[in-house]
Protein backbone atom coordinates (compact mmCIF):
# COMPACT_ATOMS: atom_id res chain seq x y z
CA UNK A 1 0.00 0.00 0.00
CA UNK A 2 1.73 3.38 -1.10
CA UNK A 3 2.07 6.39 1.42
CA UNK A 4 -1.03 7.89 -0.58
CA UNK A 5 -3.43 5.19 -0.15
CA UNK A 6 -2.13 4.88 3.60
CA UNK A 7 -3.61 8.48 4.21
CA UNK A 8 -7.00 8.32 2.06
CA UNK A 9 -7.45 5.33 4.03
CA UNK A 10 -6.79 7.11 7.40
CA UNK A 11 -9.67 9.33 6.49
CA UNK A 12 -12.36 7.64 4.32
CA UNK A 13 -14.54 6.08 6.13
CA UNK A 14 -14.31 2.09 7.14
CA UNK A 15 -18.16 1.92 7.78
CA UNK A 16 -20.88 4.45 6.64
CA UNK A 17 -24.08 4.08 7.78
CA UNK A 18 -27.39 6.15 5.92
CA UNK A 19 -30.86 6.64 7.27
CA UNK A 20 -30.77 3.37 9.45
CA UNK A 21 -34.39 2.29 10.27
CA UNK A 22 -35.78 -0.71 11.53
CA UNK A 23 -39.42 -1.20 12.62
CA UNK A 24 -40.90 -4.81 14.32
CA UNK A 25 -44.26 -4.89 13.54
CA UNK A 26 -45.58 -1.35 14.93
CA UNK A 27 -42.83 -1.17 17.35
CA UNK A 28 -40.06 1.63 15.51
CA UNK A 29 -37.14 0.40 17.18
CA UNK A 30 -34.32 2.51 15.27
CA UNK A 31 -35.83 5.46 12.76
CA UNK A 32 -33.18 7.50 10.59
CA UNK A 33 -30.02 6.96 11.96
CA UNK A 34 -26.69 7.72 10.11
CA UNK A 35 -23.12 6.76 11.75
CA UNK A 36 -19.88 6.94 10.27
CA UNK A 37 -16.52 5.28 11.56
CA UNK A 38 -12.90 5.58 10.31
CA UNK A 39 -10.03 3.06 10.63
CA UNK A 40 -8.43 3.36 13.78
CA UNK A 41 -11.39 5.00 15.56
CA UNK A 42 -13.39 3.36 18.65
CA UNK A 43 -16.81 4.87 18.86
CA UNK A 44 -18.37 4.38 21.92
CA UNK A 45 -22.39 3.51 21.55
CA UNK A 46 -24.69 4.18 24.43
CA UNK A 47 -28.56 4.85 25.39
CA UNK A 48 -31.18 3.42 27.98
CA UNK A 49 -32.46 -0.10 27.92
CA UNK A 50 -34.40 0.17 24.66
CA UNK A 51 -32.88 2.78 22.74
CA UNK A 52 -31.99 0.75 19.77
CA UNK A 53 -28.32 -0.11 20.35
CA UNK A 54 -28.47 -4.26 19.95
CA UNK A 55 -30.89 -3.76 17.24
CA UNK A 56 -28.23 -1.42 15.46
CA UNK A 57 -25.03 -3.86 16.07
CA UNK A 58 -27.68 -6.67 15.00
CA UNK A 59 -27.82 -4.74 11.99
CA UNK A 60 -24.25 -4.12 11.20
CA UNK A 61 -23.25 -7.79 12.21
CA UNK A 62 -26.29 -9.31 9.67
CA UNK A 63 -28.07 -10.79 12.01
CA UNK A 64 -31.30 -8.87 10.13
CA UNK A 65 -31.68 -6.13 7.25
CA UNK A 66 -32.68 -2.89 8.36
CA UNK A 67 -36.32 -1.68 7.38
CA UNK A 68 -34.74 1.24 5.74
CA UNK A 69 -31.22 2.81 4.73
CA UNK A 70 -27.71 1.54 3.73
CA UNK A 71 -24.62 -0.08 5.05
CA UNK A 72 -21.74 1.30 3.05
CA UNK A 73 -18.11 -0.70 3.96
CA UNK A 74 -15.05 0.72 2.48
CA UNK A 75 -17.26 2.53 -0.24
CA UNK A 76 -19.33 -0.63 -1.62
CA UNK A 77 -22.58 -0.89 -0.63
CA UNK A 78 -23.68 -4.23 1.08
CA UNK A 79 -26.34 -6.17 2.31
CA UNK A 80 -26.06 -9.03 4.75
CA UNK A 81 -28.47 -11.81 4.50
CA UNK A 82 -26.82 -13.31 7.60
CA UNK A 83 -23.70 -12.69 10.25
CA UNK A 84 -21.38 -14.92 7.81
CA UNK A 85 -22.19 -12.24 5.07
CA UNK A 86 -21.16 -9.58 7.73
CA UNK A 87 -18.12 -11.44 8.66
CA UNK A 88 -16.67 -11.99 5.39
CA UNK A 89 -17.18 -8.43 4.70
CA UNK A 90 -14.86 -7.56 7.48
CA UNK A 91 -16.79 -6.91 10.49
CA UNK A 92 -16.63 -9.00 13.85
CA UNK A 93 -18.50 -9.33 16.67
CA UNK A 94 -17.68 -9.77 20.44
CA UNK A 95 -21.18 -11.26 21.99
CA UNK A 96 -22.13 -9.97 24.94
CA UNK A 97 -21.59 -13.95 26.22
CA UNK A 98 -18.20 -14.30 24.10
CA UNK A 99 -19.74 -17.18 22.17
CA UNK A 100 -16.78 -19.60 23.48
CA UNK A 101 -17.16 -23.28 24.36
CA UNK A 102 -15.65 -23.76 27.54
CA UNK A 103 -14.94 -27.52 27.00
CA UNK A 104 -12.20 -27.15 24.43
CA UNK A 105 -8.93 -24.89 24.64
CA UNK A 106 -8.28 -21.43 23.66
CA UNK A 107 -6.90 -22.32 20.38
CA UNK A 108 -9.70 -24.46 19.40
CA UNK A 109 -12.17 -20.87 19.93
CA UNK A 110 -10.07 -18.57 18.62
CA UNK A 111 -9.63 -20.97 14.95
CA UNK A 112 -13.66 -22.23 15.42
CA UNK A 113 -15.16 -23.00 12.04
CA UNK A 114 -11.79 -21.74 10.81
CA UNK A 115 -9.98 -24.28 11.90
CA UNK A 116 -6.27 -25.18 9.97
CA UNK A 117 -6.26 -28.16 8.71
CA UNK A 118 -2.94 -30.33 6.78
CA UNK A 119 -3.63 -33.43 4.20
CA UNK A 120 -2.43 -36.78 4.60
CA UNK A 121 -3.16 -39.19 2.23
CA UNK A 122 -7.26 -38.66 1.29
CA UNK A 123 -8.02 -36.85 4.87
CA UNK A 124 -7.88 -34.05 6.20
CA UNK A 125 -6.63 -33.63 10.27
CA UNK A 126 -6.31 -30.57 12.13
CA UNK A 127 -2.97 -29.08 12.01
CA UNK A 128 -3.01 -28.05 16.13
CA UNK A 129 0.69 -27.14 15.98
CA UNK A 130 -0.08 -24.40 13.52
CA UNK A 131 -3.06 -23.37 15.27
CA UNK A 132 -1.49 -22.84 18.78
CA UNK A 133 1.27 -20.95 17.54
CA UNK A 134 -0.40 -18.72 15.68
CA UNK A 135 -3.26 -18.36 18.84
CA UNK A 136 -0.36 -17.68 20.95
CA UNK A 137 1.31 -15.25 18.36
CA UNK A 138 -2.28 -13.85 18.38
CA UNK A 139 -2.65 -13.42 22.34
CA UNK A 140 1.07 -12.10 22.46
CA UNK A 141 -0.37 -9.14 20.00
CA UNK A 142 -2.75 -8.25 22.50
CA UNK A 143 -0.28 -8.93 25.58
CA UNK A 144 -2.62 -11.37 27.20
CA UNK A 145 -1.52 -13.94 29.79
CA UNK A 146 -3.26 -16.37 28.36
CA UNK A 147 -1.92 -19.87 26.94
CA UNK A 148 -3.41 -21.51 23.47
CA UNK A 149 -3.41 -25.12 25.17
CA UNK A 150 -5.30 -24.60 28.25
CA UNK A 151 -9.21 -24.77 27.74
CA UNK A 152 -11.36 -21.98 28.11
CA UNK A 153 -13.50 -23.19 31.26
CA UNK A 154 -10.50 -22.45 33.79
CA UNK A 155 -9.94 -18.94 32.14
CA UNK A 156 -10.99 -15.56 34.22
CA UNK A 157 -13.16 -13.21 32.56
CA UNK A 158 -10.27 -11.22 30.85
CA UNK A 159 -8.60 -14.13 29.29
CA UNK A 160 -11.97 -15.21 27.57
CA UNK A 161 -12.25 -11.29 26.69
CA UNK A 162 -8.79 -12.35 24.91
CA UNK A 163 -9.54 -15.24 23.58
CA UNK A 164 -13.25 -13.65 21.94
CA UNK A 165 -10.89 -10.79 20.18
CA UNK A 166 -8.56 -12.91 18.93
CA UNK A 167 -10.51 -14.80 17.38
CA UNK A 168 -11.65 -11.43 15.24
CA UNK A 169 -7.87 -10.90 14.44
CA UNK A 170 -7.61 -14.36 12.80
CA UNK A 171 -9.95 -12.73 9.94
CA UNK A 172 -7.95 -9.40 9.56
CA UNK A 173 -11.27 -7.53 10.61
CA UNK A 174 -11.80 -3.75 9.89
CA UNK A 175 -14.89 -3.40 12.02
CA UNK A 176 -14.80 -5.25 15.45
CA UNK A 177 -18.52 -4.94 17.45
CA UNK A 178 -18.35 -5.24 21.27
CA UNK A 179 -21.74 -5.51 23.10
CA UNK A 180 -21.11 -4.77 26.63
CA UNK A 181 -18.07 -6.66 26.68
CA UNK A 182 -17.14 -4.75 30.57
CA UNK A 183 -20.89 -5.19 32.13
CA UNK A 184 -20.00 -8.60 34.19
CA UNK A 185 -16.30 -8.78 35.01
CA UNK A 186 -13.99 -7.69 37.88
CA UNK A 187 -12.40 -4.21 37.82
CA UNK A 188 -8.53 -5.73 36.79
CA UNK A 189 -10.32 -7.37 34.08
CA UNK A 190 -11.97 -4.10 32.86
CA UNK A 191 -8.64 -2.95 32.52
CA UNK A 192 -7.18 -5.51 30.52
CA UNK A 193 -10.12 -5.15 28.62
CA UNK A 194 -9.80 -1.51 28.14
CA UNK A 195 -6.31 -2.43 27.17
CA UNK A 196 -7.17 -4.86 24.39
CA UNK A 197 -9.28 -2.32 22.55
CA UNK A 198 -6.93 0.07 22.48
CA UNK A 199 -4.53 -2.60 20.86
CA UNK A 200 -6.87 -2.76 18.38
CA UNK A 201 -7.25 0.26 17.99
CA UNK A 202 -3.11 0.98 17.09
CA UNK A 203 -3.29 -1.57 14.63
CA UNK A 204 -5.77 0.73 12.44
CA UNK A 205 -9.22 -1.67 13.46
CA UNK A 206 -12.50 0.05 13.99
CA UNK A 207 -14.04 -0.52 17.24
CA UNK A 208 -17.76 0.30 18.01
CA UNK A 209 -18.36 -0.58 21.69
CA UNK A 210 -21.80 -0.42 23.36
CA UNK A 211 -21.45 0.08 27.25
CA UNK A 212 -22.96 1.64 30.10
CA UNK A 213 -20.32 2.68 31.81
CA UNK A 214 -19.27 5.76 31.19
CA UNK A 215 -16.14 5.71 32.60
CA UNK A 216 -14.71 2.86 30.24
CA UNK A 217 -16.36 5.07 27.32
CA UNK A 218 -14.32 8.36 28.03
CA UNK A 219 -10.96 6.40 28.63
CA UNK A 220 -11.04 4.29 25.64
CA UNK A 221 -13.18 6.44 23.16
CA UNK A 222 -12.36 8.84 20.61
CA UNK A 223 -16.44 9.43 19.71
CA UNK A 224 -19.49 8.79 21.33
CA UNK A 225 -22.60 8.25 19.89
CA UNK A 226 -25.93 8.24 22.05
CA UNK A 227 -29.16 7.09 21.19
CA UNK A 228 -32.51 8.12 22.79
CA UNK A 229 -35.65 6.14 21.31
CA UNK A 230 -34.53 5.40 18.00
CA UNK A 231 -33.10 8.04 17.47
CA UNK A 232 -29.02 9.10 17.20
CA UNK A 233 -29.34 11.96 19.41
CA UNK A 234 -25.58 13.08 19.97
CA UNK A 235 -22.56 12.59 17.89
CA UNK A 236 -19.60 13.91 19.39
CA UNK A 237 -15.79 13.65 20.31
CA UNK A 238 -15.79 12.57 23.67
CA UNK A 239 -12.43 15.41 24.21
CA UNK A 240 -15.25 18.18 23.66
CA UNK A 241 -18.17 16.65 25.89
CA UNK A 242 -18.54 15.34 29.27
CA UNK A 243 -19.81 12.16 31.61
CA UNK A 244 -22.25 14.76 32.91
CA UNK A 245 -23.49 16.11 29.19
CA UNK A 246 -23.43 12.09 28.01
CA UNK A 247 -25.87 11.16 30.98
CA UNK A 248 -28.32 14.20 30.22
CA UNK A 249 -28.34 12.40 26.63
CA UNK A 250 -29.34 9.29 27.57
CA UNK A 251 -31.80 10.41 29.75
CA UNK A 252 -33.45 13.49 27.81
CA UNK A 253 -32.44 16.12 30.06
CA UNK A 254 -30.72 17.42 27.35
CA UNK A 255 -32.33 17.12 24.04
CA UNK A 256 -29.39 17.33 21.37
CA UNK A 257 -25.67 17.85 21.44
CA UNK B 1 7.60 -25.30 22.28
CA UNK B 2 6.52 -22.23 24.88
CA UNK B 3 3.43 -22.05 26.57
CA UNK B 4 3.37 -18.22 26.80
CA UNK B 5 3.84 -15.32 24.28
CA UNK B 6 6.97 -13.75 24.62
CA UNK B 7 7.26 -11.24 27.40
CA UNK B 8 4.42 -12.66 29.03
CA UNK B 9 4.20 -13.76 32.68
CA UNK B 10 1.54 -15.81 34.21
CA UNK B 11 0.63 -13.88 37.45
CA UNK B 12 -3.44 -14.72 37.63
CA UNK B 13 -3.55 -18.11 36.64
CA UNK B 14 -1.73 -21.09 38.21
CA UNK B 15 -1.33 -24.25 36.58
CA UNK B 16 -3.74 -27.02 36.92
CA UNK B 17 -2.13 -29.46 40.24
CA UNK B 18 -1.33 -32.58 38.31
CA UNK B 19 -4.21 -34.66 39.91
CA UNK B 20 -6.17 -32.33 37.86
CA UNK B 21 -4.98 -31.99 34.29
CA UNK B 22 -4.21 -34.65 32.07
CA UNK B 23 -6.30 -38.46 31.49
CA UNK B 24 -5.78 -38.67 35.58
CA UNK B 25 -8.63 -35.78 35.50
CA UNK B 26 -10.67 -37.33 33.29
CA UNK B 27 -13.61 -39.79 34.95
CA UNK B 28 -12.39 -42.33 32.28
CA UNK B 29 -9.13 -43.04 34.76
CA UNK B 30 -11.07 -43.03 37.67
CA UNK B 31 -13.48 -46.19 35.69
CA UNK B 32 -10.54 -47.53 34.53
CA UNK B 33 -8.77 -48.23 37.35
CA UNK B 34 -12.36 -49.55 38.87
CA UNK B 35 -12.79 -51.79 35.81
CA UNK B 36 -9.18 -53.47 36.73
CA UNK B 37 -9.98 -53.75 40.52
CA UNK B 38 -13.45 -55.48 39.87
CA UNK B 39 -11.75 -57.51 37.55
CA UNK B 40 -9.25 -59.09 39.81
CA UNK B 41 -11.47 -59.68 42.56
CA UNK B 42 -13.85 -61.47 40.20
CA UNK B 43 -10.84 -63.36 39.27
CA UNK B 44 -9.78 -63.97 42.24
CA UNK B 45 -12.91 -65.13 44.20
CA UNK B 46 -14.72 -66.64 41.14
CA UNK B 47 -13.04 -69.72 39.63
CA UNK B 48 -14.47 -69.55 36.33
CA UNK B 49 -14.00 -66.47 35.41
CA UNK B 50 -10.72 -66.86 34.04
CA UNK B 51 -11.25 -70.19 31.93
CA UNK B 52 -10.93 -69.55 28.23
CA UNK B 53 -14.78 -69.99 27.17
CA UNK B 54 -15.86 -67.64 29.88
CA UNK B 55 -13.54 -65.04 28.65
CA UNK B 56 -14.64 -65.31 25.13
CA UNK B 57 -18.01 -65.21 25.91
CA UNK B 58 -17.75 -62.14 27.99
CA UNK B 59 -15.15 -60.00 25.79
CA UNK B 60 -18.24 -60.59 22.97
CA UNK B 61 -20.90 -60.07 25.18
CA UNK B 62 -19.84 -56.14 25.93
CA UNK B 63 -18.46 -55.79 22.29
CA UNK B 64 -22.24 -55.79 21.16
CA UNK B 65 -23.03 -53.39 24.10
CA UNK B 66 -19.64 -51.23 23.53
CA UNK B 67 -20.16 -51.43 19.64
CA UNK B 68 -23.26 -48.90 19.91
CA UNK B 69 -21.93 -47.34 23.19
CA UNK B 70 -19.29 -45.54 21.09
CA UNK B 71 -22.22 -44.00 18.74
CA UNK B 72 -24.23 -43.51 21.89
CA UNK B 73 -21.00 -41.24 23.56
CA UNK B 74 -21.02 -39.27 19.74
CA UNK B 75 -24.55 -38.17 20.35
CA UNK B 76 -24.38 -37.73 24.25
CA UNK B 77 -21.04 -35.78 23.54
CA UNK B 78 -23.09 -33.07 21.64
CA UNK B 79 -25.36 -33.48 24.36
CA UNK B 80 -27.64 -35.29 23.29
CA UNK B 81 -29.41 -38.69 23.63
CA UNK B 82 -30.28 -41.64 21.64
CA UNK B 83 -33.08 -44.15 22.83
CA UNK B 84 -33.63 -45.47 19.67
CA UNK B 85 -30.50 -47.78 19.73
CA UNK B 86 -32.14 -51.13 21.51
CA UNK B 87 -35.07 -51.20 18.57
CA UNK B 88 -32.54 -50.16 15.68
CA UNK B 89 -30.12 -53.07 16.55
CA UNK B 90 -33.77 -55.46 16.31
CA UNK B 91 -34.71 -53.81 13.32
CA UNK B 92 -31.63 -53.80 11.45
CA UNK B 93 -31.15 -57.78 12.69
CA UNK B 94 -34.62 -58.59 11.41
CA UNK B 95 -34.15 -56.93 7.99
CA UNK B 96 -31.02 -58.39 7.61
CA UNK B 97 -32.07 -61.76 8.07
CA UNK B 98 -35.37 -61.47 5.73
CA UNK B 99 -33.62 -60.13 3.22
CA UNK B 100 -30.88 -62.85 3.03
CA UNK B 101 -33.98 -64.98 2.19
CA UNK B 102 -35.34 -62.70 -0.32
CA UNK B 103 -32.52 -61.64 -2.20
CA UNK B 104 -31.32 -65.78 -2.53
CA UNK B 105 -34.20 -65.92 -5.63
CA UNK B 106 -32.11 -62.95 -7.60
CA UNK B 107 -29.03 -62.62 -9.91
CA UNK B 108 -27.55 -61.50 -6.75
CA UNK B 109 -27.33 -65.27 -5.60
CA UNK B 110 -24.51 -65.65 -8.43
CA UNK B 111 -22.69 -62.97 -7.84
CA UNK B 112 -19.29 -64.20 -4.64
CA UNK B 113 -20.82 -62.76 -1.30
CA UNK B 114 -23.78 -60.69 -3.48
CA UNK B 115 -26.76 -61.53 -1.45
CA UNK B 116 -25.23 -61.47 2.27
CA UNK B 117 -23.02 -58.37 1.27
CA UNK B 118 -26.82 -56.73 -0.24
CA UNK B 119 -28.77 -57.92 2.70
CA UNK B 120 -26.06 -56.09 5.37
CA UNK B 121 -25.36 -53.09 2.75
CA UNK B 122 -29.29 -52.74 3.10
CA UNK B 123 -29.90 -53.55 6.53
CA UNK B 124 -27.17 -50.70 7.61
CA UNK B 125 -28.76 -48.75 5.24
CA UNK B 126 -31.99 -48.52 7.18
CA UNK B 127 -30.20 -48.07 10.13
CA UNK B 128 -28.68 -45.15 8.80
CA UNK B 129 -32.13 -43.96 7.41
CA UNK B 130 -33.70 -43.95 11.25
CA UNK B 131 -30.46 -41.53 12.40
CA UNK B 132 -31.27 -39.79 9.57
CA UNK B 133 -34.99 -38.91 10.42
CA UNK B 134 -33.71 -38.95 14.08
CA UNK B 135 -31.31 -36.16 13.14
CA UNK B 136 -33.07 -34.08 11.20
CA UNK B 137 -36.35 -34.13 13.62
CA UNK B 138 -33.96 -32.85 16.33
CA UNK B 139 -31.65 -30.56 14.40
CA UNK B 140 -33.80 -28.96 11.68
CA UNK B 141 -37.32 -29.37 13.30
CA UNK B 142 -36.12 -28.92 16.95
CA UNK B 143 -37.63 -31.02 18.41
CA UNK B 144 -35.80 -32.57 21.89
CA UNK B 145 -33.50 -35.93 21.76
CA UNK B 146 -34.95 -37.32 24.04
CA UNK B 147 -38.42 -37.28 23.16
CA UNK B 148 -38.02 -37.98 19.18
CA UNK B 149 -35.87 -40.89 20.04
CA UNK B 150 -38.42 -42.38 22.07
CA UNK B 151 -40.64 -42.16 19.33
CA UNK B 152 -38.43 -44.19 16.84
CA UNK B 153 -38.09 -46.51 20.09
CA UNK B 154 -41.17 -47.77 19.96
CA UNK B 155 -41.78 -47.17 16.05
CA UNK B 156 -39.03 -49.76 14.98
CA UNK B 157 -39.61 -52.39 17.55
CA UNK B 158 -43.16 -51.71 16.27
CA UNK B 159 -41.92 -52.70 12.78
CA UNK B 160 -39.70 -54.93 14.25
CA UNK B 161 -43.08 -57.33 15.41
CA UNK B 162 -45.57 -56.23 12.35
CA UNK B 163 -42.87 -57.97 9.82
CA UNK B 164 -41.81 -60.78 11.43
CA UNK B 165 -45.01 -61.54 13.35
CA UNK B 166 -42.91 -62.27 16.19
CA UNK B 167 -41.01 -64.63 14.62
CA UNK B 168 -37.40 -64.72 14.86
CA UNK B 169 -35.67 -64.83 11.13
CA UNK B 170 -32.38 -66.76 10.93
CA UNK B 171 -29.58 -65.93 8.15
CA UNK B 172 -30.00 -68.09 5.06
CA UNK B 173 -28.72 -68.41 1.51
CA UNK B 174 -25.92 -68.53 -0.40
CA UNK B 175 -22.46 -67.69 1.48
CA UNK B 176 -24.23 -67.50 4.58
CA UNK B 177 -21.12 -69.37 6.27
CA UNK B 178 -19.26 -66.28 5.48
CA UNK B 179 -21.75 -64.15 6.93
CA UNK B 180 -21.15 -66.40 10.45
CA UNK B 181 -17.42 -65.94 9.41
CA UNK B 182 -17.64 -62.41 9.51
CA UNK B 183 -19.82 -61.84 12.58
CA UNK B 184 -19.31 -64.94 14.89
CA UNK B 185 -15.46 -66.04 13.74
CA UNK B 186 -12.39 -64.88 15.01
CA UNK B 187 -9.25 -62.80 13.83
CA UNK B 188 -6.26 -63.70 15.58
CA UNK B 189 -7.68 -65.73 17.93
CA UNK B 190 -10.09 -62.63 19.25
CA UNK B 191 -14.31 -62.55 18.40
CA UNK B 192 -14.69 -60.54 15.62
CA UNK B 193 -16.67 -58.03 17.43
CA UNK B 194 -14.39 -57.87 19.58
CA UNK B 195 -12.03 -56.76 16.89
CA UNK B 196 -14.28 -54.53 15.45
CA UNK B 197 -14.69 -52.89 18.19
CA UNK B 198 -11.36 -51.94 18.85
CA UNK B 199 -11.16 -50.95 15.13
CA UNK B 200 -13.70 -48.74 15.33
CA UNK B 201 -13.09 -46.88 19.01
CA UNK B 202 -9.44 -45.92 17.11
CA UNK B 203 -11.34 -44.58 14.09
CA UNK B 204 -13.41 -42.98 16.41
CA UNK B 205 -10.42 -41.36 18.70
CA UNK B 206 -8.61 -40.33 16.12
CA UNK B 207 -11.73 -38.78 14.12
CA UNK B 208 -13.13 -36.89 17.32
CA UNK B 209 -9.47 -35.58 18.42
CA UNK B 210 -7.83 -34.64 14.28
CA UNK B 211 -10.43 -33.92 12.70
CA UNK B 212 -12.64 -30.34 11.69
CA UNK B 213 -15.96 -32.63 12.07
CA UNK B 214 -14.64 -34.13 15.90
CA UNK B 215 -14.16 -30.59 16.88
CA UNK B 216 -17.22 -29.93 15.86
CA UNK B 217 -18.94 -32.41 18.02
CA UNK B 218 -17.03 -31.44 20.82
CA UNK B 219 -18.39 -27.71 20.74
CA UNK B 220 -21.55 -28.46 19.75
CA UNK B 221 -21.94 -29.56 23.11
CA UNK B 222 -20.18 -27.12 24.68
CA UNK B 223 -21.80 -24.13 23.54
CA UNK B 224 -23.95 -24.82 20.14
CA UNK B 225 -24.42 -21.14 19.94
CA UNK B 226 -20.97 -20.14 20.09
CA UNK B 227 -20.81 -23.44 16.64
CA UNK B 228 -23.48 -21.41 15.30
CA UNK B 229 -22.44 -17.51 14.90
CA UNK B 230 -19.17 -19.06 14.03
CA UNK B 231 -20.13 -20.78 10.80
CA UNK B 232 -20.01 -24.36 11.62
CA UNK B 233 -22.64 -26.61 10.13
CA UNK B 234 -24.44 -27.06 13.18
CA UNK B 235 -27.21 -28.88 11.62
CA UNK B 236 -25.18 -31.25 9.01
CA UNK B 237 -22.57 -32.19 12.39
CA UNK B 238 -25.62 -33.22 14.47
CA UNK B 239 -27.66 -35.29 11.98
CA UNK B 240 -23.89 -37.14 11.34
CA UNK B 241 -23.86 -38.18 14.74
CA UNK B 242 -27.82 -39.92 15.22
CA UNK B 243 -26.93 -41.05 11.49
CA UNK B 244 -23.24 -42.67 13.24
CA UNK B 245 -24.89 -43.88 16.21
CA UNK B 246 -27.79 -45.46 14.59
CA UNK B 247 -25.71 -47.55 12.22
CA UNK B 248 -23.44 -48.68 14.90
CA UNK B 249 -26.80 -50.27 16.54
CA UNK B 250 -27.37 -51.75 13.25
CA UNK B 251 -23.96 -53.10 13.48
CA UNK B 252 -24.45 -54.77 16.79
CA UNK B 253 -27.65 -55.91 15.49
CA UNK B 254 -26.03 -57.65 12.96
CA UNK B 255 -23.31 -59.16 14.35
CA UNK B 256 -25.55 -60.59 17.37
CA UNK B 257 -27.86 -62.43 14.33
CA UNK B 258 -24.52 -64.13 13.70
CA UNK B 259 -23.59 -64.46 17.30
CA UNK B 260 -27.43 -66.08 17.89
CA UNK B 261 -27.97 -67.49 14.49
CA UNK B 262 -31.50 -66.15 14.84
CA UNK B 263 -32.74 -62.36 15.85
CA UNK B 264 -35.66 -62.58 17.90
CA UNK B 265 -38.25 -59.70 17.69
CA UNK B 266 -37.90 -58.57 20.92
CA UNK B 267 -34.00 -58.85 20.42
CA UNK B 268 -32.16 -55.87 22.80
CA UNK B 269 -35.01 -54.81 24.56
CA UNK B 270 -33.80 -52.49 27.21
CA UNK B 271 -30.59 -52.42 25.57
CA UNK B 272 -30.73 -48.56 25.43
CA UNK B 273 -30.38 -47.80 29.07
CA UNK B 274 -27.39 -50.24 29.47
CA UNK B 275 -26.14 -48.52 26.63
CA UNK B 276 -26.34 -45.37 27.31
CA UNK B 277 -25.12 -46.61 31.20
CA UNK B 278 -21.80 -47.96 29.21
CA UNK B 279 -21.17 -44.73 27.54
CA UNK B 280 -22.09 -42.31 31.10
CA UNK B 281 -19.88 -44.57 33.29
CA UNK B 282 -16.95 -44.31 31.16
CA UNK B 283 -16.87 -40.80 31.60
CA UNK B 284 -19.41 -39.14 28.70
CA UNK B 285 -21.25 -35.99 29.87
CA UNK B 286 -25.19 -36.06 29.60
CA UNK B 287 -24.79 -32.40 29.54
CA UNK B 288 -22.81 -32.65 26.81
CA UNK B 289 -19.34 -31.40 25.54
CA UNK B 290 -17.34 -34.24 27.32
CA UNK B 291 -16.65 -38.35 26.18
CA UNK B 292 -14.66 -40.53 24.09
CA UNK B 293 -13.89 -43.99 22.64
CA UNK B 294 -12.03 -45.86 25.41
CA UNK B 295 -14.51 -44.61 27.86
CA UNK B 296 -17.46 -46.11 25.99
CA UNK B 297 -14.97 -49.03 26.22
CA UNK B 298 -14.52 -49.31 29.09
CA UNK B 299 -17.64 -49.02 30.94
CA UNK B 300 -19.47 -51.65 28.75
CA UNK B 301 -16.76 -53.88 30.28
CA UNK B 302 -17.08 -52.41 33.60
CA UNK B 303 -21.30 -53.41 33.60
CA UNK B 304 -20.46 -56.62 31.84
CA UNK B 305 -17.79 -57.78 34.17
CA UNK B 306 -20.27 -57.12 36.83
CA UNK B 307 -22.81 -59.00 35.47
CA UNK B 308 -20.70 -61.63 34.25
CA UNK B 309 -19.03 -62.12 38.45
CA UNK B 310 -22.59 -62.23 39.83
CA UNK B 311 -23.44 -65.08 37.28
CA UNK B 312 -20.73 -66.99 38.60
CA UNK B 313 -21.23 -65.93 42.22
CA UNK B 314 -24.79 -67.37 41.66
CA UNK B 315 -26.27 -64.25 42.61
CA UNK B 316 -29.55 -63.41 40.57
CA UNK B 317 -28.11 -61.33 37.65
CA UNK B 318 -31.07 -59.02 37.55
CA UNK B 319 -28.97 -57.28 40.09
CA UNK B 320 -26.82 -56.36 37.42
CA UNK B 321 -29.76 -53.33 36.73
CA UNK B 322 -29.17 -52.30 40.08
CA UNK B 323 -25.42 -51.85 39.47
CA UNK B 324 -26.07 -49.97 36.68
CA UNK B 325 -27.94 -47.26 38.37
CA UNK B 326 -25.93 -47.36 41.56
CA UNK B 327 -22.63 -46.84 39.51
CA UNK B 328 -23.91 -43.99 37.33
CA UNK B 329 -24.93 -42.46 40.70
CA UNK B 330 -21.68 -43.34 42.08
CA UNK B 331 -19.70 -41.75 39.02
CA UNK B 332 -21.34 -38.69 38.85
CA UNK B 333 -20.40 -38.17 42.53
CA UNK B 334 -17.13 -39.23 42.21
CA UNK B 335 -16.79 -36.38 39.53
CA UNK B 336 -18.40 -34.08 41.32
CA UNK B 337 -16.26 -34.33 44.59
CA UNK B 338 -13.16 -34.47 42.28
CA UNK B 339 -13.74 -31.35 40.22
CA UNK B 340 -15.27 -29.40 43.33
CA UNK B 341 -13.95 -25.76 43.04
CA UNK B 342 -13.32 -23.75 46.21
CA UNK B 343 -15.87 -21.41 46.77
N1 LIG C 1 -36.73 -8.95 17.79
C1 LIG C 1 -37.48 -7.94 18.25
N2 LIG C 1 -38.82 -7.95 18.10
C2 LIG C 1 -39.59 -6.93 18.54
N3 LIG C 1 -39.11 -5.84 19.14
C3 LIG C 1 -37.79 -5.75 19.32
C4 LIG C 1 -36.90 -6.79 18.89
N4 LIG C 1 -35.64 -6.44 19.21
C5 LIG C 1 -35.73 -5.24 19.81
N5 LIG C 1 -37.01 -4.82 19.87
C6 LIG C 1 -37.46 -3.55 20.43
O1 LIG C 1 -36.67 -2.54 19.87
C7 LIG C 1 -36.35 -1.56 20.83
C8 LIG C 1 -34.85 -1.39 20.94
O2 LIG C 1 -34.29 -2.54 21.54
P1 LIG C 1 -32.74 -2.81 21.69
O3 LIG C 1 -32.08 -2.55 20.40
O4 LIG C 1 -32.56 -4.17 22.27
O5 LIG C 1 -32.30 -1.72 22.77
P2 LIG C 1 -30.98 -1.61 23.65
O6 LIG C 1 -30.01 -2.64 23.19
O7 LIG C 1 -30.51 -0.21 23.42
O8 LIG C 1 -31.40 -1.82 25.07
C9 LIG C 1 -37.01 -2.00 22.13
O9 LIG C 1 -38.24 -1.33 22.25
C10 LIG C 1 -37.22 -3.47 21.93
O10 LIG C 1 -38.33 -3.90 22.66
MG1 LIG D 1 -29.15 -4.32 24.35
Amino acid sequence: MSAADAARAESAPVLELRGIGKEFGAIRALSDVDMSIAPGEVVGLMGDNGAGKSTLVKIMAGNFHPTHGTITLDGREHRFDRPLDARAAGIEVVYQDLALADNVSAAANVFLGRELTRRVGPFRFLDHRAMNARALELFGELKSETRPRDLVRSMSGGQRQAVAIARTRLAKAKLILMDEPTAAISVRQVAEVLDLIRRLRDSGVAVILISHRMPDVFSVCDRVVVLRRGTKCADKRVDRSSPEEVTALITGAKEFA
Amino acid sequence: MTDAAPGIVFTNVGRNRWYRSGALASQTAYVAIALVVITALVAVFANHFLTPNNLLNTSKNFSYIAIVALGSTLVIITGGIDLSVGSVMALTAVVTAILMKALSGTVLASVPFGVMGAAVVLGLGLAALVGFVNGVMIAVVRLSPFVVTLGTLSICRGITYVITQGRGQAPNGPGVDTFYALTDGRILGLPVPLVYLLALAVVMGVALRQTRWGRHVFVLGGNERAAKLTGVAVARVKVSVYMLCSMAAGLAGILVLGWLGSAPANLAVGYELKIIAASVIGGADLAGGIGGPAGAVIGAALIEVIRNGLALFGADTYWEQVFVGSIIILAVLVDRIRTRQPD
